[in-house]
């Protein structure tokens, strides 16, 4: 009997000893991959996005489309009219149908709704670097990280066509780089009418504000 | 015959019984301390190809989750950002540390960075992302303290039992919309947490999904 409780305890301590605690109990994490103990049918022979495979040349199962290819998505709403992804209009481009011309302004009708959504993606993909105030004091140049951002107030942004910016924010300009490929095309026209808004702000003048209103001003 | 069967094999039978007790305790024990996703997957932390740190991007410079992860809100993926999104700061921001040569390479090349991937769920298993981040799950509930970790480590179990704790009662776990991403959010109470959570359900028409056709198919 000794011998065998001798045996058991050695057996326990060893187990723990080598075994360490659970993570969530205290231990330390592990550099090893995750044991399966009944494997199933956890991993399948089937593609899941941004993975390494070998059925491809490229050695991805993600793979980028054709060069041109636009992708078939859910038209945007211009008014009442639907407008897809492939066709040559304001929305798309930012530019005159047919032309070269940048669009003088935002194509989607400016709404609470549209507002509200540039706020929430201009604070998401913007801010960092031009600040939740456009006027380029984002967390970059506060970390001293990045020594050109613009002001948004900048008169030369102020003047520029919602088009134009519509052009900046997609394919990006000087070392700004391009916000197409993150931002969805109706995301980019709500950060422009949101950003409007901010460049309103602080251009308005005491004449702006409803007569009623002015005296809670300070 | 005492000859034979010697004194102590009177005891034989107790020395059998109580050494099957210990030794069933020790394995019951065993098994349900080791044998559980708690022990095989969490704590899992591999050494990335970059060292990025989510703890200086999300959590000190307090960069929204989305970001990055663009397609989290309208894919059933939450998609590891291209290169170029890195270099959208780092073309000024350490542009020449040797620890980001391999971003530079990727975006100028187009060759993808071999992260390596820390959650997965088994394949027969169908999760969906945007459904649960556009009604009120935050990434924190499945992710963890992503903003406080030097290196991404797997943080919570990805049991079955794990998914439905949350699929029996989501009333404990929604929150607002424009919390999701706000990963040290706290509920001010639980009755507030319950009170809202019940009124997102009705909202929202969130469904407490039991039923196995709702992850398996």
């Amino acid at each position: 009997m000794r011998y065998f409780l001798l045996i058991f305890g050695v057996a326990v301590v060893a187990v723990m000893a080598i075994a360490g605690r659970r993570y969530d109990d205290g231990g330390s994490p592990s550099r090893k991959p995750p044991i399966y103990i009944f494997p199933d049918m956890d991993r399948q022979l089937k593609l899941r996005p941004q993975e390494p495979n070998g059925f491809f040349a490229n050695g991805t199962s993600s793979q980028l489309p054709v060069a041109g290819t636009i992708a078939q998505t859910k038209p945007i709403m211009v008014g009442n009219k639907a407008v897809y992804a492939f066709e040559d209009s304001p929305v798309n481009t930012g530019k005159v149908a047919g032309s070269t011309n940048f669009v003088e302004v935002n194509p989607l009708p400016i709404t609470a709704e549209l507002l509200k959504r540039g706020q929430q993606r201009y604070t998401i993909s913007c801010a960092p670097c031009h600040g939740a105030l456009a006027d380029g004091n984002g967390i970059t140049k506060k970390v001293g990280a990045m020594a050109v951002v613009a002001n948004l107030h900048d008169q030369r942004i102020v003047g520029m066509t919602d088009g134009e910016l519509f052009h900046v924010i997609t394919h990006g300009r000087n070392l700004m780089g391009a916000y197409g490929p993150n931002v969805p095309t109706e995301d980019r026209w709500a950060i422009i009418a949101y950003l409007r808004a901010l460049q309103l702000s602080r251009l308005g003048t005491l004449e702006d504000v409803p007569q009623e209103l002015r005296a809670t001003l300070k | 015959m005492s000859a034979i069967f010697p004194k102590w094999t009177n005891r034989l039978p107790l020395y059998i019984i109580i050494g099957v007790l210990l030794a069933g305790t020790a394995v019951t024990a065993g098994v349900w301390y080791y044998c559980t996703p708690k022990y095989t997957r969490v704590g899992y932390q591999p050494i990335q190809p970059v060292a990025f740190s989510h703890a200086t991007h999300a959590g000190q410079l307090g960069i929204d989750c989305r970001y990055c992860h663009t397609g989290v809100e309208k894919s059933w993926f939450s998609n590891i950002p291209a290169a170029s999104t890195c270099m959208n700061c780092h073309n000024q921001v350490l542009k020449d540390d040797p620890r980001l040569a391999l971003v530079r390479e990727s975006a100028a090349s187009g060759k993808p960075i071999p992260w390596v991937q820390i959650h997965k769920l088994p394949d027969f298993a169908y999760f969906n992302h945007s459904v649960h981040v556009n009604r009120g799950i935050s990434c924190v509930e499945c992710h963890g303290r992503v903003d406080q970790m030097e290196e991404v480590v797997h943080a919570k179990p990805f049991s079955m039992a794990f998914c439905l704790e949350c699929h029996r009662q989501p009333e404990t776990k929604l929150r607002p919309l424009d919390k999701i991403t706000d990963l040290a959010w706290q509920p001010e109470s639980h009755a507030k947490q319950i009170e809202f959570g019940k009124r997102a359900m009705k909202d929202w028409k969130v469904e407490s999904l039991q039923t196995c056709s709702a992850c398996h198919r």
